[in-house]
């Protein structure tokens, strides 16, 4: 079959672009979990109150809705994500000591901890080998999502338990649909910003780790 | 939950709502529609996390 050696050499150029964006992301969202799992044990160590939780959260989301965007193509936009990931890693450290100090607090916190390494790899793994582009769930999963947060508004007054666990299980599964879609994004050229991938990535992991500890502390007997 | 931990939460849900509702209808009217073998696959991958996750459940 007779090519375009122009259009031959684009291709190869997207390729490359590609595997770039994907090779960055996936180093970069490596340190800041382990950045993460320093300032979490940093938090852990200071017996930081609950309130840091939400401080943290807040701070968090400050950068990533206002500091990111204008950062995301310059250097400085690595300080911004590790900022935001310490932060949120800082957050962890309340809830961890709260797991921590049930009778199976450590075993419910290493399953959670394990089986979110397990469904982020899985996920990827099927994402990137398939290559299939499931953008198709964009609607969806941010429709989902803002479904989510309406309820979760609702149970903060309400405080029913089997609503609050529906929640739980409900987040994981469209973070399970999130890192599908921004896997795919990254393999199909719709994120050629590896920080920006990074952070959705990073976002979906937390979320999946947070709601899987809620679900397991439940089902380990913490309620 | 202290109602000052309450309170907070509830801002920030309302501010996460306030961000996100604009970029979920964007989403929602311009996403590119799925076929039948498209939704069929992601109902899988989805299954298959929840399988998971009863067995983590079993676990602890």
């Amino acid at each position: 079959m007779d090519q375009n050696p122009n259009v031959l050499a684009q291709q190869r150029e997207s390729a490359l672009a590609t595997n770039s964006v994907i090779r960055n992301t996936y180093l970069l969202l490596s340190m800041t979990l382990l950045f993460s799992a320093v300032t979490a044990g940093v938090s852990m160590a200071l017996q930081m109150p609950a309130m840091t939780y939400l401080v943290s959260i807040g701070v968090a989301f400050v950068l990533i809705w206002f500091v990111l965007p204008k950062h995301a193509n310059k250097a400085s936009g690595l300080a911004v994500v590790f900022g935001i990931t310490g932060l949120l890693g800082f957050s962890l450290g309340p809830i961890l000591n709260m797991y921590l100090a049930l009778p199976n607090g450590s075993q419910v916190i290493a399953t959670a901890l394990g089986g979110t390494g397990a469904i982020f790899l899985a996920l990827s793994f099927y994402a990137l080998s398939t290559k299939r582009d499931f953008s198709f769930l964009g609607g969806f999963l941010f429709t989902g999502f803002v479904v989510i947060l309406l309820a979760a508004l609702a149970n903060i007054f309400l405080a029913i338990p089997a609503l609050s666990l529906t929640i739980s299980a409900a987040v994981i599964m469209i973070m399970s649909g999130f890192i599908l879609y921004d896997t795919s994004r990254m393999i199909n050229g719709g994120e050629t910003n590896y920080i920006m991938a990074t952070v959705g990535l990073y976002m979906s992991i937390f979320n999946i780790f947070i709601n899987l500890l809620h679900i397991l502390g439940i089902a380990g007997g913490d309620d | 939950m202290d109602l000052w931990l309450k309170i907070g939460s509830a801002l920030l849900l309302i501010a996460m709502l306030a961000v996100i509702w604009p970029r979920a209808r964007h989403m929602l009217a311009n996403s590119p529609k799925g076929s039948s073998d498209d939704w069929r696959s992601f109902v899988f991958v989805i299954a298959a996390v929840a399988l998971f996750i009863l067995l983590l459940i079993q676990l602890v």
